[in-house]
C-alpha cells in the first residue's frame, strides 16, 4: 500500500464520494453537464464535529428554515458564544448592551433550542471560545474531521484531525447534510527541528514560520508540522502552532498524535473510556505519516536558531526577532511588497530602521483562541508576578474559557495579574477581533497575543504587534516593546 | 442565486497586495443576522474618512467606478477570515467578478457560493489589468476567458464550480441529492 501522510490518511478515512466521480447534479433545466471528464465534481468529505457560534450561523440556520430542512445530525455539532460577549468581570457579562451582539447570541439560543444543538452559553460553565473549549472537552480528537465557521479552526489540528475554516453557508451544508463539498488540497510539511531556547514560545515559532512562508505561503495546502522541536511542544502549544496556520493561507494544520496528545486526552471529560479508550488509541496510533510518505512541498526551519518574534506590519508574515529593527522599503525591490511595507508602516507610524524594542505601548491583551489557555496566563503571570504594569499602559488579561478561567484562579494567577495592575476579565474572544466593545482607540498601540495585526482588527485606527504571552507581559511591565528574556534571568 | 453566463464591465483597480476580509468587511459590521444591505459597510475603513464621509482618493469612490462589476486585486485578495460577510459586502456593492492574481481559499470558496466569480490570471495579465484601471474586460463562464483590448486571458474554474454559477444553482442542492450516499457512508463508519 502506498505510504500516506497524516492528512491523507484522515482525508481518505472521510470521502463519502471522490472527486473524480461523476456526479448527479441537481436538475436545473439549463445546460447539461458535457461528458465525465467536464462534470467533475469536489469530493464530499464527512464531517465529525462542527463547532458552531453566534457570528456565523444565524444566516445558515435561516436557509433550513426557508427549505424546511433538519439538522441532520446534531448530536455532532456543539455551540458555544464568544465572538460578541462582554468580558466584563463579574455580573456585567451578562449584560449585552449593544442589541445588535444581544439580538444575535438570543438567535444562536433559540436555534440550538430549535434544532436540538447542545450549547454552551453565558451560563454554562463550559463556555468559552469555540476552538479553546472543544479540545479541553475533549470532543478534538485524533483523525477526527472538525469545521466551525472560522477560521481559526485550524488550532483542532494539532491533535492530528483534519479541522479547517468554513463560510456560513457551508455551514448549512454541513447542519443539513453532514458533509462539506471540498477539492483535495496539497500537502505542505513545515519541518523544525531543534530545541527552543529559552524565552522562545510556539508562538515565536509559528512567526517564523508565517514569516518565511508568506501569507499566501500555505494557499492550497494542508500543512503537517514536524521535527524534534515541533514533538517537544506541550499540546497547548502545538494549538498556538496549528491555530495561525490559517495566516500562512493554508487550508488547515496538523500534527501527528504521540503520547502528549494521549495524556493530554485522558485527562478531558468527553474522551472515550476504559476500553473504548484502548482501542482509540490503538487507532490514532496508526495516523502518523508513514515512514517515505510524500508531500507536495516542505519547508525547514532551525528551530534553535529561533528568536522572540515580533510583527511590525498589517499582516502576520510582518514579524521579525524582537531585537530587530523595522525594515526599510528602499532595500525590496519587488514594487508589490514594497509598497505594502510602505502602506504597512504609514498605517503603523513607524519609521525604517527604527528599533522594534522600546516602541511605546498602549495597551496590551492577553487572550484569544492563540494564546489563552492555561499554560499561557502561567506564562504571562511568571513575568509580572512581583511586578507592575507600567504606568498608563491598560493591560487585559482574557481567559479562553471559563474552564480556564477557572483552573487560573485556583493557582492564584488572576491575583498576580489583579495586583499586578492588569484586568482579569470573563472569557471570550475580546480584543482580537474588537466586536464586544473591547478595542483600541484609533492611533493606540498594542502588544497582543493574538493572531491577526490586520488594519483596524483590534479595533479601527488601532495598531497590533503581535508576540507571544511573555512578549506581552514584558511589554505590559516596560510601558514599551521589549526582549522578555531580560525579566526571565 | 442569479446565473451567471458572462459579465461586462468596467473594471475597479485596489493594487494593494494581501487584502483582508477585515478590510473587505470591519467586524464591527459582523453583528447583523440576515446577509443584505452589507455593501454599506465595504471597505468601510477605507473608503469613509473619520468624519464619516467618503474619501474621493479611494478607487471605489471615484465616479467612474460607479456600475462597474469587476474588481481587480492585489495579490492573494481575501486572506484572514472566513467571514462570508466578504463576498456578500462585495455582491451587494455591484461587484460579480473579483480578479487576481491568486485569491484566498476560504474567500474563494464563499464567493462561488454567492455569484462572485473568483478570476485568477497569470502575472502578466495581472499587473496589465492592474495598470489599467477602468478598462471593460468580458469574463466568459463557458469559455473560461477574461478579455479585454488585444487580449484573451484562461482562468480555471473547475466545471462543478461553473455550473453552479451558471445555472445559478447552489452546492446544498447537490449535497441532499446524496443522501444515500451518506446515509450509506455513516452506516459504515457507525462506530464513529
Amino acid at each position: 500500500m502506498k505510504a500516506r501522510t497524516l492528512f491523507e490518511k484522515v482525508w481518505d478515512a472521510h470521502v463519502v464520494r471522490r472527486e473524480t466521480e461523476e456526479p448527479a447534479l441537481p436538475a436545473t433545466g439549463g445546460a447539461r453537464m458535457r461528458g465525465a471528464s467536464e462534470a467533475d465534481a469536489p469530493a464530499i468529505l464527512y464531517v465529525d464535529l462542527h463547532l458552531v457560534h453566534e457570528v456565523t450561523s444565524p444566516q445558515a440556520f435561516d436557509v433550513l428554515r426557508e427549505r424546511g430542512l433538519r439538522v441532520r445530525r446534531p448530536d455532532k455539532a456543539v455551540a458555544t458564544m464568544d465572538h460578541s460577549i462582554p468580558t466584563t468581570p463579574g455580573p456585567g457579562r451578562f449584560n449585552i448592551a449593544d442589541p445588535q451582539a444581544a439580538a444575535q447570541v438570543r438567535k444562536l439560543e433559540e436555534n440550538c433550542a430549535e434544532f436540538g444543538i447542545e450549547l454552551h452559553g453565558l451560563r454554562s460553565e463550559d463556555q468559552g471560545i469555540v476552538h479553546i473549549i472543544g479540545p479541553e472537552l475533549g470532543l478534538t480528537q485524533p483523525g477526527r474531521t472538525i469545521v466551525c465557521g472560522d477560521s481559526h479552526t485550524s488550532t483542532h489540528g494539532a491533535f492530528g484531525a483534519l479541522a479547517f475554516g468554513i463560510g456560513t453557508s457551508e455551514v448549512g451544508h454541513v447542519l443539513a447534510t453532514q458533509c462539506v463539498l471540498q477539492r483535495q488540497p496539497r500537502t505542505l510539511e513545515v519541518r523544525v527541528e531543534g530545541t527552543l531556547r529559552p524565552g522562545v514560545t510556539a508562538k515565536d515559532l509559528i512567526l517564523a514560520v508565517i514569516a518565511r512562508i508568506g501569507v499566501g505561503g500555505g494557499t492550497g495546502h494542508v500543512l503537517e508540522y514536524t521535527g524534534s522541536a515541533v514533538r517537544a511542544l506541550s499540546m497547548e502549544q502545538r494549538m498556538t502552532v496549528c491555530n495561525m496556520s490559517i495566516e500562512a493561507g493554508a487550508r488547515a494544520g496538523m500534527i501527528a498524535p504521540d503520547d502528549t496528545t494521549f495524556e493530554y486526552l485522558a485527562k478531558t471529560p468527553r474522551a472515550p473510556k476504559g476500553a473504548e479508550w484502548d482501542r482509540a488509541v490503538a487507532s490514532w496510533r496508526s495516523l502518523p505519516s508513514d515512514a517515505g510518505a510524500a508531500y507536495d512541498r516542505s519547508v525547514n526551519l532551525d528551530g534553535s536558531a529561533l528568536d522572540p518574534m515580533i510583527t511590525y506590519g498589517t499582516n502576520p508574515g510582518m514579524a521579525l526577532p524582537v531585537g530587530a529593527r523595522v525594515p526599510d522599503p528602499g532595500a525590496v525591490s519587488d514594487a508589490a511588497a514594497r509598497d505594502s511595507l510602505e502602506k504597512a508602516l504609514r498605517y503603523m507610524d513607524l519609521r525604517p530602521g527604527q528599533p522594534l524594542i522600546g516602541q511605546k505601548v498602549d495597551v496590551v491583551f492577553i487572550g484569544s483562541c492563540t494564546n489563552s489557555r492555561i499554560e499561557d496566563l502561567r506564562a504571562a503571570a511568571g513575568v509580572l508576578r512581583g511586578r507592575k504594569v507600567a504606568k498608563g499602559v491598560r493591560t487585559l488579561v482574557v481567559a479562553g474559557s471559563r474552564r480556564v478561567k477557572k483552573a487560573a484562579e485556583a493557582e492564584g494567577l488572576d491575583r498576580v495579574f489583579s495586583e499586578a495592575g492588569a484586568e482579569w476579565r470573563e472569557p471570550g474572544c475580546s480584543m482580537c477581533i474588537a466586536m464586544n466593545g473591547d478595542q483600541l482607540e484609533p492611533g493606540q498601540y498594542a502588544v497582543s497575543t493574538s493572531n491577526r495585526n490586520f488594519e483596524g482588527r483590534q479595533g479601527k485606527g488601532g495598531r497590533t504587534f503581535l508576540a507571544s504571552p511573555l512578549t506581552a507581559a514584558a511589554a505590559a511591565v516596560a510601558g514599551r516593546i521589549a526582549d522578555p528574556r531580560e525579566l526571565l534571568r | 442565486m442569479e446565473p451567471i453566463r458572462s459579465i461586462v464591465s468596467r473594471t475597479v483597480v485596489l493594487p494593494q497586495r494581501d487584502v483582508d476580509t477585515d478590510q473587505i468587511i470591519p467586524a464591527r459590521y459582523l453583528k447583523v443576522t440576515s446577509k443584505t444591505g452589507l455593501g454599506e459597510g465595504l471597505f468601510a475603513d477605507w473608503r469613509y474618512g473619520p468624519d464619516g464621509q467618503p474619501r474621493p482618493d479611494f478607487p471605489l469612490n471615484r465616479p467612474e467606478a460607479r456600475g462597474a462589476q469587476v474588481l481587480v486585486a492585489g495579490e492573494n485578495f481575501g486572506c484572514g477570515s472566513s467571514r462570508e460577510h466578504a463576498p456578500w459586502a462585495l455582491h451587494d456593492f455591484g461587484f460579480r467578478a473579483v480578479v487576481s492574481s491568486s485569491i484566498a481559499d476560504i474567500f474563494r470558496s464563499n464567493a462561488l457560493k454567492n455569484g462572485l466569480v473568483p478570476v485568477v490570471v497569470g502575472g502578466d495579465v495581472h499587473r496589465r489589468l492592474l495598470a489599467s484601471p477602468g478598462v471593460e474586460v468580458a469574463i466568459d463562464l463557458e469559455t473560461r476567458t477574461l478579455s479585454t483590448a488585444g487580449l484573451v486571458a484562461p482562468f480555471p474554474l473547475d466545471p462543478f464550480a461553473r455550473h453552479c454559477l451558471m445555472n445559478g444553482v447552489d452546492e446544498l442542492g447537490f449535497l441532499l441529492s446524496q443522501s444515500e450516499a451518506i446515509a450509506a457512508y455513516e452506516e459504515a463508519t457507525c462506530a464513529r
